[in-house]
């Protein structure tokens, strides 16, 4: 199991548990983490599970593909470090990662 | 004002539920008229995914998207089936009695039906232009920010911001930038979707100083009663202002509910609440069957919409044809099935 925290637009840090091989999205649904809703169930079409990803994680998570970059376009306030978490898979190299939710989605 | 076109069932939505939904009404006679938002079938199967594989249709171990649409057009296409494209059902009036219910539709396009029955196929909700996430777009859209071009002309000698990165962004960026007065394009990145002559034909006009490409995200707009004067970018670099009476953002499609909320269905969580023997809703004589509809135990699948359908019209059939008895057939063994599927 992978520690994983979220920090919502209000500063309030919340730490969950998860498994490998899920993903970054599918864990805050399941945990009840606020301001992510994840629209489109998980399939990179909706940009609303959009996630800031602290250092030194941002780079571990690996390069957005093509289709992630696509619906980035759609995302409020995009950074250098944003994701969408639906596209993050837990691995154990980011145990301690916090991820950072944007005070609105799409 | 145009003529009301009088059949047996309206049915909302065109995409695969829709579709197969006329099979099922054409085995029993039952004429159809299908309404959908897009400018043609298939619905979320050919708008989102339609070179995706499909795992899961009873009966084929995979099928893309569109194969599965154009399957389904060529199942039904003895039926002959008519299709209204590129409308939206606005006005759903109650004409008749629960035990024999008629309705009077009226789409966006000004187009009335009038049916014994309806039947809601649609799916997530009909698909609506996204809105970009600025505060405050809302006061200026149908004035200065507009999701479609309709009339080119409405935009001659003014300052045009178009944002996106797509075939819909560079197309129009090519189409309007002779008119405008300035035309600037702002994306997120500088790497676009769009086709590469598209692309190279912007960068050629940016080249040339006949229009500008920001990068970065609009995060602000300015101006009165609904008239834009200004947008702000973050870009890289910090804030850049933006000369700005006409916005067009290109930011793909999203699905709402729209006026199916106004009808006086029951609804729970957007979705319609039906039976299982028929799949009616709480209105008699209408139907809702697909990712519509909510019953315990729901599944959103097609094959569930499939079901929906033919047990949807078992009931449909009643209504339009309450003299008549319903045997029920196999398309296997009665001639007169397969007849009308011009297969006998």
């Amino acid at each position: 199991m992978v520690k994983i925290t979220y920090v919502d637009s209000f500063g309030e840090a919340r730490t969950i548990e998860a498994e490998e091989g899920t993903t970054v999205m599918e864990n805050a649904i399941r945990n009840a983490i606020p301001e992510i809703v994840a629209e489109c169930g998980g399939g990179c079409a909706c940009a609303t599970c959009h996630v800031y990803v602290d250092e030194p994680f941002y780079d571990l998570t690996g390069k957005p593909s093509d289709k992630e970059e696509d619906m980035l376009d759609f995302a409020y306030q995009v950074q250098p470090n944003s994701r969408l978490s639906c596209q993050i898979k837990v691995r154990p190299e980011l145990e301690g990662m916090i991820v950072r939710t944007p005070d609105r989605q799409g | 004002m145009s003529e009301t076109i009088t059949t047996d069932v309206v049915i909302i939505g065109a995409g695969p539920i829709g579709l197969f939904a006329v099979f099922e009404l054409g085995l029993l006679d039952i004429k159809c008229h299908l309404v959908d938002i897009l400018s043609k079938p298939g619905g979320q199967c050919a708008e989102l995914y339609p070179e995706k594989p499909i795992y899961d249709i009873p009966g084929y171990p995979v099928v893309t998207g569109q194969g599965l649409v154009d399957n389904l057009l060529q199942q039904i296409e003895p039926f002959h089936p008519t299709f209204h494209f590129g409308e939206m059902v606005e006005g759903l009036e109650v004409l008749g009695t629960p035990e024999a219910p008629s309705f009077r539709l009226r789409t966006s396009g000004g187009e009335i039906f009038e049916s014994k029955v309806v039947i809601v196929a649609a799916g997530g909700g009909s698909f609506q232009p996204k809105k970009p996430p600025i505060d405050g777009i809302e006061a200026y859209e149908q004035k200065s920010v507009f999701y479609a071009v309709r009339k080119m002309d409405d935009f001659r000698d003014r300052n045009i911001v178009i944002v996106g990165g797509g075939d819909s962004a560079l197309d129009w960026t090519l189409n309007l930038q002779p008119i405008a007065k300035r035309l600037t394009l702002v994306h997120r990145r500088d790497d676009f979707r769009a086709a590469p002559h598209s692309v190279k034909a912007m960068r050629d006009l940016v080249a040339w100083g006949k229009m500008d490409l920001q990068l970065g995200q609009i995060t602000a707009l300015a101006g009165q009663d609904g008239e834009l004067s200004n947008a702000t970018l973050k870009g890289a670099d910090g804030l850049v202002d933006l000369a700005c009476e006409r916005l067009i953002p290109f930011f793909g499609l999203t699905m709402k509910l729209g006026p199916i909320a106004d009808w006086g269905l029951n609804l729970h969580e957007n979705l319609i609440p039906v039976d299982t023997e028929k799949f009616e809703t709480n209105v008699p004589g209408i139907f809702a069957i697909g990712d519509i509809n909510t019953y315990p135990g729901k599944l959103k699948l097609i094959l569930s919409g499939f079901h929906e359908g033919a047990l949807a019209a078992q009931k449909a059939h009643r209504y339009v044809y309450p003299d008549k008895k319903l045997t029920f057939q196999y398309t296997t063994s009665s001639s007169s099935l397969q007849k009308k599927l011009g297969v006998h």
